[in-house]
């Protein structure tokens, strides 16, 4: 199986420049009033979202076609997955941490944040 | 690939969870809960692609990505809350890496039934060259975090015409394989060469300003999955690609401006170098104190301000710094923490630390909040911090840091340092702060002394 088989490019570079130009307009202006202190698990957060190039990764093991094939899908698919479980757990461990806010009553772990 | 009408919708509902778990992550109330939405929208994206693409080669793959997931889960839960800036540098770079190999694949796969048009040749050339500059980058940039290399810029003659000609190297190489459509040996020199350059990029780069280079890296990433997305024709990719990069880069704008300095300056300033004269205090005397001078100090306070840096982390110390603001807060002294932006090695460093000791989230003080205060503080105990307390950055124009933000603890009555040595901060200049005659230091490692003090401090002088 190659490539087209799968129908990959069902949409031109142009229809693709639209989505792009609409996505990246929006990450900017979600992204420019952000507080200093949530920079750095809002980085680790979009570090999990470009995991999704796993969904790449999978697109090209479906198709690889010999073994040298094989070994390059695998090794990406390894590498993605590592990026999206890795991803978004270090920024769920990063912002457990603000959640433990102890409260004037004195909270616990369990407590549900604010 | 061949998306049924279901499958798009599919992916529009995880891109829409990109969109929002993105703006939710921008808020401190909702973060966390942002970074869940996203990974669900990313659950769904992986689950819609499986079923799209039918059963293939699971054999293989499935397997792999369960034993990637527990390594990546594994990994990320074992590591301590001071390395958690590597631990992103690693990620990104494996999201990077798995970009380069998807652009490998797909160029293998189209070349077998015949030439590429320049539509596909360039973006999954982009996609290759973005991927692996980032992956060796990142690379690059843990090693420096990690300390398995110098944290200092490496610099050597001709580095920037050097870099330069590389990346022209890189230009025509590409253009060469653009026209001719195929070509897997050239592919592979492309990729060396791109390769070779995500570490010459970075090795000038000094370690403080590596949180500016892993975020730079990131939205590198972000757009390497945004190529492969054109390659293959999928919203999903490129929405999400297309998120990271830009949000990336205004992420890297923002980091940057908080250290007072531009993006060119953080790539190519090669900033920390061993800076000869400049900032250079002459003459100064240092005056070293004892813990019970220090106990003393704190216990007969008004108010206390801690200053922490990425010393503290080093040391682990954050409960014990809690401990002893506990034992003064007993004594009815008033304990704030003065939180430097750049303070540790990653924007929000700090607050992460000291969250995790459960220091009250009202006692962390911003720099533009805290600085009026200081005048009016009795003792400021700097932690392990030094870049983000030297005043040079305010009164020596010649310093490299002049101009930067500070925290004005040397307004205050008494400035104890806690520090190992003398020795320079990350950006590698001297602190003109420690000949202050109104600077006391107490050597030793941090929390040790922390320890000592919080002793002292029980004993001597109980609630």
């Amino acid at each position: 199986m190659i490539l087209a088989d799968v129908g990959v490019s069902n949409q031109t570079l142009a229809e693709g420049l639209f989505v792009f130009a609409l996505a990246a307009f929006l990450g900017f202006v979600l992204i420019s009033k952000v507080p200093a202190t949530l920079h750095t698990p809002l980085m680790s957060g979009t570090n999990a979202i470009h995991g999704i190039v796993l969904v790449g990764a999978l697109a090209v093991a479906a198709v690889a076609h010999d073994v040298v094939g094989d070994i390059i899908a695998v090794v990406a698919v390894f590498l993605g997955t590592m990026n999206v479980v890795g991803g978004f757990v270090v920024t769920d461990r990063m912002l457990e941490m603000f959640k433990k806010r102890p409260t004037p009553g004195g909270g616990k772990d369990g407590d549900p944040p604010r | 690939m061949n998306v049924t009408p279901l499958g798009t919708i599919g992916y529009m509902i995880s891109s829409l969870a990109f969109i929002f778990g993105i703006r939710q992550l921008g808020s401190p109330a909702t973060a966390r809960n942002g970074n869940r939405v996203a990974a669900a929208g990313m659950l769904l994206a992986l689950i819609v692609t499986e079923l799209l693409l039918g059963a293939h080669n699971y054999a293989f793959i499935i397997p792999t990505m369960l034993v990637a997931a527990a390594i990546g889960a594994y990994a990320s839960r074992a590591v301590r809350m001071t390395a958690m800036p590597q631990m992103v540098a690693m990620f990104n770079g494996m999201g990077a890496g798995a970009a380069m190999f998807i652009g490998v694949g797909d160029f293998r796969d189209l070349t077998a039934i015949g030439n590429l048009a320049p539509t596909e040749s360039i973006t999954i050339l982009l996609s290759c060259l973005i991927g692996s500059l980032s992956f060796t980058g990142s690379a690059v940039a843990f090693a420096k975090l990690q300390e398995l290399m110098t944290g200092r810029p490496i610099v050597y003659p001709a580095q920037k015409p050097l870099n330069g000609a590389l990346f022209a190297a890189i230009v025509v190489v590409g253009i060469v394989l653009v026209a001719m459509g195929h070509g897997i040996g050239l592919l592979a020199l492309y990729i060396v060469m791109a390769l070779v350059l995500g570490v010459t990029f970075v090795l000038p780069v000094g370690g403080a300003d590596m949180p500016v280079i892993i975020s730079l890296l990131n939205s590198f990433t972000g757009t390497a999955a945004a190529m492969t997305g054109f390659v293959l024709g999928n919203n999903v990719l490129i929405v999400a690609g297309a998120l990271v990069g830009a949000s990336g880069a205004i992420l890297t704008q923002l980091m940057s401006k908080a250290m007072n300095r531009s993006l060119a300056n953080v790539l190519f300033g090669a900033f920390g170098q061993v800076q000869a004269g400049a900032g250079a205090t002459e003459g100064g005397t240092v005056r070293s104190a004892s813990v019970e001078d220090v106990a003393a100090l704190l216990a007969f306070a008004q108010q206390v301000v801690i200053a922490p840096g990425y010393g503290l982390a080093v040391a682990r110390g954050q409960h014990d710094v809690k401990e002893l603001a506990d034992q003064l807060e007993k004594r009815g002294v008033t304990v704030k923490y003065a939180i430097h932006p750049v303070a540790g090695r990653m924007p929000g460093h700090m607050n992460v630390l000291l969250a995790e000791a459960n220091v009250p989230y009202p006692a962390l003080r911003e720099m533009d909040d805290i600085n009026p205060e200081f005048s009016r503080t009795d003792v400021v105990l700097v932690i392990g911090a030094n870049d983000v307390v030297n005043p040079a950055a305010r009164n020596q124009p010649g310093s490299p840091i002049y101009g930067m933000p500070i925290l004005n603890v040397d307004s205050a009555k008494t400035v104890v340092v806690l520090k190992r040595s003398m020795a320079t901060g990350f950006a590698g200049i001297d602190n003109p702060l420690f000949y202050e005659p109104n600077t006391l230091m107490l050597f030793g490692d941090a929390r040790d002394s922390l320890q000592k003090l919080v002793a002292e401090i029980k004993h001597e002088y109980p609630a």
